[in-house]
């Protein structure tokens, strides 16, 4: 306590202060005072009478009249003015407008022509009795389409894999990153281990998968000799197909999951994990409190980019098994190419428009939710 | 009990700041009140005490990250094992290979189950060759041109795309990261909704315009709607929208034209992204299936991943080469450009 009056002493010596120059005739004379000890009754009335905070601000103590506050008044000068400002208001908007649009035009374009118009095109076709034949059926397309037991099936297969690979793929790429991120010795090199699946291209794994799952494949022979009334299976043509697809998915997506948690938990801020762990918080108790919350974005965002590639998996599903896989393979996405192929375009179409509105709605909906609970965690 | 203790903590220090001081008795504490011998000998046993909670500590934690490694091991080794079964299996000579899986084919082609009356044995699964050779990247190399032509298909489609796509993706997601307004943000989910729309949807229409450009049956088909797709646009605008404002106003301030902007802030704080953005797309288009299934009707045109998704009994013996040749030039550039991929995936995911 007694060496910060000595500091702030030399401080002052030094005029860093009070802005006079050391050793100046005023910095002598205004030295502070020393420090002085009081009694308890003293110092409860130094406390009590000490000067106010007023007049602090230079409007304070002054009371305004309506009059003293400034009208602008209508005159041609300052319509003028008005108008230029307007004017210039206007010229940079336009010009925002124009680095927008200049910028975006070589993607809007080839948007446009590739992605926008082919949509309308199929927009228009769902209507149609065929793309050449132009009379308007109205919404026998989609009639046909939804009553169509193929269409059903292969949506209900879209559907349940989506729904069952997406939270197993958040989920576990959740427990390889806080087992990783749990001081692991080597940790770096786990990851580029368990990123590599990702750049293998599908087409040379397939030959594995199916040397592991087909039915004279090794996985039965596994089985086999572990189990001695171990019954073969064709693992692509039974019910356990989705489980093989799923572990292709997972295979080829944890590393990308993982590796965007693994980021998430670093940017966790450290005081507060380790000031929790000092109130005798546990691990389990650190997760679900704190780290939960701030993986929350990060979550959503795996389980968007989970979902874009849980579409994106029936590439595999047709390299491993062709165009008329096994019931519970038969995506949506086998259902239009196999249209395609049979010249139904306007099931196609209906089926695809089907699609897309799901999916709008499907991703509407988890944007809302994002932008809600992002909201949530910066309050 | 608190609340008296900071209401005089703050009485304190308010009188500190006035230099005033008031001196306060130092409470009696469970240590002064030993005596010195008795303090030492307290001490001593603490520490004796402490010593042994840490090594119990260190223990248990050596044991719990001996589990951790284990499972780590284990899952990577899950990972990697089909690449090293792929990458082992392309030095077998092309006789083992058909003896070895045969089998597994002959079951492939639809009689499974009457198969099975006669066909009883299993693979067995050697990732050791017996003879070590490189006779069947010779066979594929050397011999048939025609899958040295199917790899070049596969890197004239690719590197267009991937290359044109980064530059239209770039202008696009720094006009809407830099100009983002309530009605352009629109637009922006539209593109979110596009990138996530199966190729299959818009197969129809898409064939409809290419035939009316009358690029049909070229590679154009699939480069120019792979150059226009919204992947990029996505992930580079979500980087893009982290560029502090600060930085663009003290460029502005400073006389910079809005181009100058672009290249000499933007595109630098990006370039982890631009990477991994590079990569990836690199990998998508690698692994292109679909449209050269569909659009590129001539076989000679179509790339070597539409070939090897059609691999059977005949040319078995140079599937696994042909799928480690296949394999190589991803997993080089992931080697190589590795950091860059982490750095530019883990940005894109934190807010």
């Amino acid at each position: 306590m007694d060496n910060r009056t000595e500091n702030q002493n030399r401080i002052e010596d030094k005029g860093e202060v009070t802005g006079i120059r050391p050793g100046s005739e005023v910095a002598k004379t205004e030295k502070a005072k020393p420090a002085k000890t009081l009694s308890e009754e003293e110092r409860d009335a130094a406390l009590i009478n000490r000067p106010k905070a007023k007049d602090v601000t230079p409007l304070a103590s002054k009371k305004l009249a309506p009059k003293d506050i400034p009208v602008f008044e209508d005159t041609p000068e300052r319509r003028e003015k008005l108008e230029l400002r307007k004017k210039r208001h206007f010229k940079r908007k336009l010009r925002d407008w124009g680095i927008f649009t200049g910028y975006l035009t070589p993607s809007f374009v080839g948007v446009l022509v590739f992605f926008f118009l082919p949509l309308l095109m199929l927009l228009k076709t769902s209507f149609q009795k065929s793309p050449t034949n132009s009379d308007f059926v109205g919404f026998r397309n989609y009639e046909r389409v939804l009553t169509n037991d193929a269409f059903i099936s292969a949506s209900k297969n879209t559907l349940t894999f989506a729904l069952i690979s997406v939270p197993l793929a958040v989920v576990l790429a959740l427990l390889v990153a806080l087992l990783l991120n749990s001081g692991l010795p080597g940790k770096s090199l786990f990851r580029s281990f368990l990123l590599n699946p990702m750049m293998v291209p599908v087409a040379s794994v397939v030959l594995i998968w199916q040397v592991f799952f087909s039915y004279n494949g090794v996985v039965n022979g596994i089985t086999a000799q572990l189990f001695d009334n171990a019954e073969k299976i064709d693992w692509l043509k039974s019910s356990y197909a989705q489980i093989v697809i799923m572990l292709l998915f997972l295979w080829k997506n944890l590393g990308y999951n993982m590796v965007l948690f693994l980021a998430a938990l670093n940017s966790i801020p450290h005081e507060i994990l380790e000031s929790a762990s000092i109130d005798g918080a546990g691990p389990v108790k650190r997760f679900f409190a704190i780290k939960l919350h701030y993986l929350s974005p990060t979550i959503f965002f795996v389980g968007i980019m989970s979902l874009i590639n849980s579409f994106k998996i029936f590439r595999e599903v047709y390299l491993l098994t062709g165009d008329y896989p096994f019931d519970n393979l038969y995506m949506l996405q086998h259902f239009m190419n196999n249209s395609f192929t049979h010249l139904d375009y306007s099931k196609l179409s209906a089926g695809a428009i089907v699609m897309c509105i799901v999916m709008i709605i499907i991703v509407g909906g988890l944007f809302f939710a994002e932008s809600k609970f992002d909201k949530d965690v910066e309050e | 009990m608190d609340e008296i203790k900071r209401t005089q903590r703050r009485r304190a220090a308010t009188l500190a700041r006035r230099n005033i001081y008031v001196e306060t008795k130092q409470p009696e504490t469970f240590i002064t009140s030993l005596n010195p011998e008795a303090r030492e000998a307290f001490f001593a046993s603490e520490k004796k005490r402490i010593a042994l909670n840490l090594r119990k500590r260190r223990i248990t934690k050596g044991i719990i990250t001996g589990i951790g490694v284990a499972v780590a091991i284990f899952i990577s080794a899950l990972a990697l094992v089909p690449i090293f079964f792929t990458f082992l299996n392309s030095f077998m000579s092309s006789e083992e290979i058909v003896s070895n899986y045969q089998v597994v084919f002959q079951s492939m082609s639809g009689h499974a189950t009457q198969g099975a009356t006669y066909m009883s044995r299993t693979p067995v699964l050697k990732l050791i060759p017996e003879e070590v050779t490189i006779s069947q990247y010779t066979t594929l190399l050397f011999m048939n041109p025609e899958y040295l032509f199917k790899y070049w298909n596969s890197i004239i489609l690719t590197l267009p795309i991937v290359a044109g796509q980064m530059i239209v993706a770039c202008l696009a997601s720094y006009s809407f990261a830099r100009y983002r307004r309530k009605r352009r943000e629109v637009l922006f989910f539209s593109y979110i909704i596009l990138m996530l729309m199966p190729f299959q949807v818009t197969l129809v229409p898409n064939y409809m315009i290419s035939d009316a450009l009358g690029i049909l049956d070229t590679i154009w088909a699939i480069i120019l709607p792979g150059i226009f797709s919204t992947f990029a646009i996505f992930l580079l605008t979500k980087y893009m929208r982290q560029i502090p404002s600060g930085y663009i106003e003290a460029a502005t301030l400073d006389g910079a034209s809005e181009w100058q902007i672009f290249t000499n802030i933007a595109l630098p704080l990006c370039k982890n992204a631009i990477f991994a953005l590079t990569i990836l797309l690199f990998i998508d288009y690698w692994n292109m299936v679909e449209q050269p299934l569909v659009l590129l009707t001539d076989v000679d045109k179509q790339p070597l991943s539409v070939f090897l998704s059609q691999i059977n009994e005949p040319e078995l013996g140079i599937a696994f080469a042909a799928s480690s040749v296949y394999m190589i030039p991803p997993l080089l550039i992931f080697f190589w450009g590795e950091d860059y991929l982490v750095e530019g995936i883990s940005r894109s995911g934190i807010k």
